[in-house]
């Protein structure tokens, strides 16, 4: 339960960040919910990991998806040298969720000092 | 040991940002790229997105309305002309701001600040080139013209305002895909830059001469045969004006400097130089036909004009709508008005007249400092421009350009083009570029114009790029001008790089206005132009060499024009797309003439059938014009390249259409033999030669499965940055150089537009781009299937009544 509401919770406060500070507020927003709701290191990476996960691939394949993937058949012949919107569209999540896990496993451990 | 683990984790995310933040690691910040809240998901642009719009900006005068049709055209309608043009500039903005940075950054030599200076600094070199060539020096000098007549300043302000409306209101999201892809951000618009844009424009169309490689050519070929070789009036030409139209006496007397003749005949010294040139098919077609020729009984103008296909598209379609001023056509990104269109009572359509406007002189300095150079018998003073590049991951480089009277020296022993070579020589270039004139103020006054005295008026003032300006109203006028500022040359002026030392040897003047060519309603009932010579040597001018002033398509439209009756705008659009090949007309039956064919074998004489049955139209799916290309240049290998070889330095050989020329007049013409065996070959072995050395290329081609003339050419259109994944590549086109249809590799009908001017205009036009810019937009690519079917959309001149039209898709209001 605290697992899914620390998903829900990151992906929420990540997208909010988003409307007004650069990509790299899902770390911010990552290690915030990590060092306030506590778990496990490994099972705060992996909520990390979920929640930017969900939150950028869901987000980039709707764009894509109200596009006709027109732009994504492009950037992805640009950026991955082969023409594969759905690919792009989960490079695209892998990137985040690995930012945003590493961000909240970060976190946790900055919970473990604070309160020990 | 926690707060160890705990900063290790925290560098390590760090770092990681910091990775996918930058180009320090991956060749792409990816992080920030593919970020869907910032990156370029957020230029996936919806299929169904909603245009319409509600804008305030208190620079606004009035109210004005923008109706966007189905294909993203703009119909703006304003209450007055400073907001016409600032919402013109802010839709230019909106659809194609990065390209309209990057073609100013281009011509001011700017591009190493995003893009780097390059493998073995060619983008570095390009950047000095352009500034050494003085672009932005000639930009400067057309500000005052600009800035100081009412009319131009107040259209260039707005114009920069509305640009810079657009580009106040966008946050980092919002930018143009390739802003991301460069990491850089939009720098504010200035009238200075649609003076750089004009440059540009300038640099495309009148950039253009050969004086280096001729200059090489006579140091090797006495007078004699450099006339066969680059023949000043071309034996197959058809003037623009007929032959036999009677011209004025000219105004001007030249004197032509005594040492002249001794000096050019034999040059002494050659030129390793590599200028970076425009490319040589920067032409176009345009004629008009009178209603005498015509089924409605009016005039129909049709225009065409030929230069780089790029992606986003030069041209911006648009009507522009004032209570004085209602003109419907294609815009330049960049600048102010319609450059290629109509009105409610005429149309205009431009092709370039390619004439030699630019000159280099040798200049001597008195030392090494270069503080003083000779110049009739004394020293002067020159000044330097340091010019500082800055380079995207480098330091910034400077180069110090050294400028005379004359102009500034754009080569020298520290630039000597695309190339590098041991030059100890100072050329300065004199270039009319470096005083433009006010091209916006004409572009202004041809939108306005009503009747055949307003054009005129307003081409009185324009300077370059000098065009063949076509003109046909609805009260029944067709009129065509070769219009811009010529110097008034003394016979060979111009031709070689002549001594910067002697005031004989510059410009004495302008060739009056009215004596420019020009024609009126002739009786032929039609006018046309395609890039040939404009008049023939009964003109009283010298022309000299300027582009290479084709000829063949000048010869296929005026043959076709003439034949043709009762013609509709529907048999003018299947003139425009055209592949009959008339060069290929002249030349197969010269080639088949000379041809051993008991010398062939089995394999040679299976290509040359089917050469011989070819119907001479370069259609895509045609062999033929593969094996008659292939011929031609192994021809051209054969006959020139033996010979060409003797200069040292850059050269070019003759125009096809010479050599072709030269072969039908004289068999045994000196080129033939190859000098490099002790035989004298006759033109039957090199033809014959010259074929057989084509057909192991040609089974090539076959294997290869592209011996058909579309994947033999293999038209692009390709994206500015020549990024292939936003380009689009191998298109099913036909036609090629020498063709109405004049479509090459990554070259050709940038517009093809028709208007027939009957009460109710009926126009069609289209262009191989689309309106977006963005290359995740549907409208970035819209038009190029349809151009490349050479088929047309209709042209609607929208009415201030018909804001309820079905056509209609948004609207966007402007208030201040």
């Amino acid at each position: 339960m605290k697992f899914i509401v620390s998903v829900l919770l990151t992906a929420l406060l990540a997208f909010a960040a988003g409307l007004y500070l650069p990509w790299w507020s899902i770390a911010i927003a990552s290690f915030l919910v990590a060092s306030v709701l506590y778990q496990k290191p490994l099972l705060s990476f992996l909520c990390g990991f979920t929640a930017i996960f969900l939150l950028w691939g869901i987000l980039a394949w709707l764009r894509s998806a109200g596009n006709n993937h027109i732009l994504a058949a492009k950037a992805s012949l640009l950026i991955l040298k082969t023409e594969n919107p759905v690919l792009l569209i989960l490079v695209t999540g892998l990137i985040g969720a690995v930012t945003g896990g590493l961000a909240a496993w970060s976190g946790t451990l900055f919970r473990r000092i604070i309160k020990k | 040991m926690r707060i160890a683990v705990f900063l290790f984790m925290a560098l390590l995310t760090a770092g990681l940002v910091y990775i996918l933040d930058t180009t320090r690691l991956l060749p792409a910040p990816l992080g920030k790229l593919l970020s869907p809240q910032q990156g370029v998901w957020q230029n996936a642009e919806p299929v169904n997105n909603n245009f319409s719009d509600e804008l305030k900006f208190p620079k606004l005068k009035g109210k004005a309305h923008v109706y966007l049709d189905e294909n993203l055209v703009p119909h703006v309608f304003a209450e007055n002309g400073d907001d016409l043009y600032f919402i013109q500039g802010y839709l230019h903005a909106k659809f194609r701001l990065w390209q309209m940075e990057f073609q100013v950054r281009a011509a001011a030599g700017r591009l190493s600040e995003t893009l780097g200076a390059g493998d073995n600094n060619a983008i570095l070199n390009y950047d000095r080139g352009m500034r050494r060539l003085g672009m932005v020096y000639g930009a400067e000098n057309a500000m005052p013209e600009i800035e100081g007549n009412p009319i131009t300043k107040s259209i260039t302000d707005s114009y920069t305002d509305g640009v810079n409306a657009f580009i106040e209101d966008i946050d980092e999201s919002q930018l143009p895909l390739e802003y991301k892809l460069l990491g850089q951000n939009p720098e504010k618009w200035n009238t200075l830059k649609t003076a750089l844009l004009f440059q540009y424009m300038a640099l495309d169309l009148a950039g253009h001469e050969d004086d280096f490689e001729h200059h090489n050519a006579a140091s090797v070929f006495p007078k004699e045969v450099f006339e066969k070789l680059y023949p000043l009036y071309p034996d197959s030409l058809d003037p623009i004006i007929p032959r036999g139209t009677p011209f004025m006496q000219p105004g001007l007397a030249l004197n032509t400097p005594a040492t002249a003749d001794s000096l050019f005949y034999p040059i002494k010294d050659t030129i390793g130089i590599r200028q970076t040139k425009p490319d040589k098919d920067n032409g176009s077609n345009n004629w008009a036909v009178a209603g005498s020729k015509t089924k409605s009984g009016r005039p129909i103008l049709c225009n065409d004009p030929h230069l780089g296909l790029n992606l986003p598209s030069l041209w911006f379609e648009m009507q522009l709508h004032s209570p004085t001023h209602n003109m419907y056509g294609v815009s330049l990104p960049g600048a102010p008005g319609i450059i290629i269109g109509f009105n409610d009572y005429c149309a205009i359509g431009l092709t370039n007249a390619g004439r030699d406007v630019r000159d280099y002189y040798e200049m001597k300095f008195k030392d090494d400092s270069r503080k003083e150079y000779q110049f009739n018998g004394r020293w002067k003073a020159s000044t330097f421009r340091i010019e500082e590049f800055k380079i995207k991951g480098a330091a910034a480089y400077y180069d110090t350009v050294v400028y005379t009277s004359l102009g500034p020296v754009m080569y020298d022993a520290s630039f000597t083009g695309q190339n590098r070579v041991k030059n100890n020589k100072n050329y300065v270039v004199y270039w009319l570029a470096h005083h433009p004139g006010n091209t916006p103020y004409v572009i202004h006054q041809l939108n306005q114009a009503k009747n055949y005295d307003d054009y005129v008026e307003a081409l009185r003032y324009f300077v370059v790029p000098a065009q063949n300006f076509l003109f046909a109203s609805k009260t029944g006028d067709i009129a065509i001008w070769q219009n811009g500022k010529f110097p008034a040359r003394w016979k060979g002026q111009g031709d070689f790089v002549m001594p910067g030392t002697d005031s004989a040897y510059l410009w004495q003047g302008f060739i009056p206005h009215d004596e420019n060519p020009h024609l009126m309603n002739p009786s032929r009932g039609f006018l046309s132009s395609a890039n040939q010579l404009p008049v023939d040597s009964a003109y009283p001018y010298y022309l000299g060499f300027g582009s290479d002033y084709p000829v063949y398509r000048g010869v296929i439209i005026n043959r076709m024009l003439s034949k043709m009756n009762n013609i509709t705008p529907d048999d003018m659009q299947k003139m425009q797309v055209d592949n009959y090949n008339v060069f290929a007309e002249t030349a197969r039956p010269v080639l088949l003439k000379y041809i051993k064919e008991d010398k062939l074998n089995a394999e040679e004489s299976k290509y040359l059938s089917r050469l011989k049955k070819w119907n001479l139209r370069n259609d895509p799916a045609e062999g033929g014009p593969v094996i008659f290309n292939v011929w031609f240049d192994s021809l051209e290998n054969a006959v020139w390249g033996d010979e060409f070889a003797k200069i040292k330095g850059v050269y070019k050989w003759p125009q096809e259409s010479t050599l072709i020329d030269n072969i039908i007049k004289d068999s045994a013409f000196s080129f033939i033999d190859n000098i490099n065996t002790p035989d004298k070959e006759t033109i039957n072995d090199v033809v014959t030669i010259a074929f057989q050395h084509a057909v192991p290329s040609l089974q090539q081609l076959e294997r290869d499965d592209v011996l058909s003339w579309a994947k033999f050419k293999g038209t692009g259109i390709r994206h500015l940055l020549r990024l292939p994944a936003l380009s689009r590549m191998n298109l099913p086109v036909g036609g090629g150089s020498h063709i109405i249809n004049a479509t090459k590799d990554f070259h050709g009908p940038s517009w093809r537009m028709v208007v027939q001017l009957t009460d109710e205009t009926e126009a069609y036009g289209i262009y191989p781009g689309g309106q977006s810019g963005n290359p995740g937009s549907r409208y970035y690519d819209s038009f190029v299937n349809t151009w490349a079917a050479g088929k047309y959309k209709k042209l609607w001149v929208m009415k201030e009544n018909e804001t309820a039209d079905k056509r209609v898709k948004w609207k966007m209001s402007f208030t201040k």
